[in-house]
């Protein structure tokens, strides 16, 4: 990443694209706190985001689960880690993703679609104010993926932040505000979403 | 919202827990190992009950000491399968609470292995403490934490190696060289009777005071460390 400055308003939609390697990935890696720059700091909500990781939903490449439990078993652990120990919650999140919360199997079990979904609902179910999405229609089938797509319509309307990266632009035409380019680790383009993604 | 240290180790530990019950990945690689350990070299030196009890000291523990290190390679593969520590990383759960759950859990592998393989030990090399059985007991607990605690910590800190399960062995075998000879020295105290190990336990107790506070002060930079 190089010299990279980035502000976000609350509430809006944005998509980040460029090509493999850009540092797109590892951009949102920094915002969660994952990967620290060597220069500069991030800022959510005016606060460091090391300490406002209750704030950030993180949904990566990999479904971040534990294949040996079910998926209402894996809300259940990472709902601890947030302090959260209402039930309720959880199962509205799978719901919102198409998930049945009864659905007993292990995630080791699930297809691809499915872990998807549910690395989704793990991102969301403590209500994040800030979304940080890497690749969430990778591996999903085209119906599944415009589910998502309004998935996330629905939650920029409830006046979340969402920064998600994918190429999968078609999807999003009508949702998101605006489009972010990078490449070679630096930011490089930045508009509205019919005239970048043109 | 609460997240106490004592409730997040807690869960962590019923996570680890539930996780081994699952699919006992840890537990089956650490009883073969032990197991062969104790049977071949059963076969091997065919000793008396007093030779026994002068060799099994250093027997016993070296088995545990491999045996753990294979639990402790295990149990932070689970964590990287998957990136399922991005999650916890990302969570405002401390890190403190990952690293005294990985702790107690696999304090509580090794010693229901140590407890599996005593029986053995005295089934097949016809053992029998001559010493206070209580002193043994400590011995037991003591080098056990000693051995897990630093083990969880260079886990964490060879995780993101290439070669990690070769480097924790690297790292954990030269620190452990000091609690290991206490531990071999006070087990075969006992089982012989010949002097205490009361020396052998105290220095056990403060090593693991010592790096217990340093592995559980030093774990949130290693765990965040790219």
């Amino acid at each position: 990443m190089r010299s990279v400055s980035l502000e976000l308003e609350r509430g809006r939609f944005y998509v980040l694209r460029g090509e493999n390697g850009a540092g797109k990935s590892t951009l949102l890696r920094m915002i969660a706190g994952l990967n620290q720059p060597t220069e500069g700091r991030i800022l959510i909500y005016g606060i460091p985001n090391r300490e406002a990781r209750s704030e950030i939903g993180y949904m990566a490449h990999a479904p971040l689960l534990y294949d040996e439990f079910s998926g209402m078993e894996n809300l259940r652990f990472f709902a601890s880690l947030y302090g959260i120990k209402s039930e309720d919650s959880l199962s509205a999140a799978m719901e919102r993703v198409g998930l049945n919360p009864g659905l007993d199997r292990r995630v080791g079990q699930y297809s691809q679609g499915m872990r998807q979904r549910l690395s989704l609902a793990r991102a969301i179910f403590h209500s994040p104010r800030l979304l940080l999405l890497d690749e969430p229609f990778s591996n999903v089938d085209p119906d599944s993926a415009v589910a998502i797509a309004r998935l996330l319509a629905g939650m920029r309307s409830e006046g979340k932040t969402i920064l998600l990266v994918t190429h999968q632009l078609g999807l999003l035409s009508e949702v998101a505000d605006e489009v972010l380019v990078m490449s070679r680790g630096e930011l490089v383009k930045r508009g509205a979403m019919p005239q970048v993604s043109a | 919202m609460s997240l106490s240290i004592t409730k997040l180790t807690a869960v962590n530990v019923g996570k680890d827990m539930s996780l081994e019950w699952r699919s006992r990945d840890v537990l089956n690689s650490m009883l073969f190992f032990a197991l062969l350990v104790v049977v071949i070299f059963s076969w091997a030196f065919d000793p008396t009950a007093e030779q026994s009890r002068r060799m099994v000291g250093g027997l016993a523990w070296v088995a545990f000491l491999f045996s753990t290190v294979m639990a402790l390679n295990q149990s932070w593969a689970r964590e990287l399968r998957n990136g399922v520590l991005d999650a916890y990383r990302v969570s405002p759960a401390p890190s403190e609470a990952l690293f005294l759950g990985k702790c107690l859990g696999n304090f509580i592998l090794v010693l229901l292995l140590e407890c599996v393989m005593a029986v053995l030990f005295v089934v097949f090399y016809n053992l029998r403490s001559v010493g206070p059985l209580w002193q043994l007991v400590i011995v037991f607990l003591l080098g056990t934490w000693a051995l897990v605690v630093n083990g969880t910590f260079f886990a964490a800190m060879s995780i993101r190696t290439r070669n990690r399960e070769l480097m924790l062995p690297l790292l954990l075998l030269p620190i452990s060289i000091p609690a290991v000879a206490a531990m071999v020295l006070a087990t075969t105290n006992v089982l012989t009777g010949e002097s205490s190990s009361l020396l052998q336990i105290k220095f056990l107790a403060v090593y693991c005071v010592v790096f217990t506070t340093a592995c559980f002060l030093l774990f949130d930079t290693v765990l965040n460390a790219e």
